[in-house]
């Protein structure tokens, strides 16, 4: 299919021939980048360093538009894989609003100019990481194993991961251990959060034929996993406390907020319902686990400026 | 090739005038951007 949108009872010739810049914008899903955005803040407010403001602004930027053209070129790589789900149906390009060409060159566009910018503003090092986590999320997570494994998320989550170590890179021009360690946590943190998500919207995936763990492996197995990694995660979030890398507010924040999230998750490791709609305890560790990131995050900053 | 309905010509024409102010603002504080992050870097020694 070249160039042909899915859904055609929606598409206006004038919508494919001009898309309106509302589209572009949400082209670069505006939500997933807000979390992407403060964790890669986060990186860099807790560095240890100067950086000007001016350039520190940029930094960020570089960070939300790297987000915004990987998110981009997904959309334009999963038109048809889209326009199967209910949730993603009414994005531009399978709601027939845009032409496909205009998505992808929007984003290639966009991620080479971030990558320039970052590296022209900041330094090279920190570019070089945003250019590996777009085309990460891009050719390795969408390309490849998205529609190939069950465990798409588990590698692919790197992507989301990258963030702090750039905002900390872009301060530093290095990559010490608290960014790697706050790498690992993203990392682990990722299959519990995407997973009690796909719990409930897993006939979505199944439709449109996306091999995500509760579809393949069944929901007992998604459930079991989300506990195990929820393990891991735990280990990673104390990691930093453990190295001396972070102080006592840190520690205490963590500590709390890690119990809880294990609370969570081992609830919806226990629970058997299967109707989605009926699936609460999965809903509340999908949305817990938003704020969990932001409060783990912005622990981290404070007791960097107060310990260090 | 077949001419759009006026209905349609309308919306593209608004469309890209949307777009056409949009990039423009996007261009000036891309300016004001690059006039800040020189001065930085020339302060800087950089």
């Amino acid at each position: 299919m070249t160039g042909v949108i899915v859904n055609q009872t929606s598409q206006t010739a004038s919508g494919a021939v001009c898309a309106h810049w509302r589209d572009f914008l949400a082209l670069t899903k505006p939500r997933v980048m807000t979390l992407v955005v403060f964790t890669g803040l986060c990186g860099l407010l807790a560095a240890p360093g100067h950086i000007h403001p001016v350039l520190a602004f940029t930094a960020i930027l570089c960070i939300a538009l790297g987000a915004g053209a990987a998110g981009a070129l997904n959309q334009w790589h999963e038109a048809e894989i889209d326009a199967l789900m209910k949730r993603t149906a009414n994005r531009p390009l399978p709601a027939g609003r845009m032409d496909r060409q205009a998505a992808l060159h929007f984003g290639v566009g966009l991620g080479v100019f971030s990558v320039l910018l970052l590296g022209l503003a900041a330094n090279w090092l920190a570019a070089a990481i945003l250019a590996v986590s777009i085309l990460f999320y891009v050719l390795v997570y969408t390309v490849w194993l998205k529609p190939r494994t069950a465990q798409n998320i588990v590698i692919g989550g790197a992507a989301g991961a990258f963030p702090p170590l750039i905002g900390w890179a872009a301060v530093t021009g290095d990559v010490s251990a608290l960014p790697i360690a706050l790498f690992c946590l993203i990392f682990f943190w990722t299959p519990p959060h995407f997973w009690s998500l796909a719990l409930f919207v897993k006939t979505d995936y199944a439709n449109a034929g996306i091999p995500m763990l509760p579809v393949v492996a069944g929901e007992v197995t998604t459930r079991r996993q989300i506990w195990g990694y929820t393990a891991i995660m735990a280990a990673a979030a104390m990691a930093p406390v453990l190295l001396r890398l972070t102080g006592p507010i840190y520690g205490t924040t963590a500590l709390l907020l890690t119990a809880l999230f294990a609370v969570l998750a081992f609830r919806v490791s226990v629970n058997r319902e299967r109707d989605p709609e009926r699936m609460l305890a999965e809903r509340r560790l999908f949305k817990f686990s938003i704020l969990y990131l932001f409060i783990i995050f912005g622990a981290v900053v404070v007791d960097r400026w107060v310990y260090a | 090739m077949n001419a759009l309905p006026p209905r349609d010509q309308d919306q593209i024409r608004a469309r890209q005038r949307g777009r056409a102010i949009v990039t423009g603002l996007i261009l000036g504080a891309l300016v004001i951007l690059f006039y800040a992050i020189t001065i930085v870097k020339l302060r800087n020694g950089g």
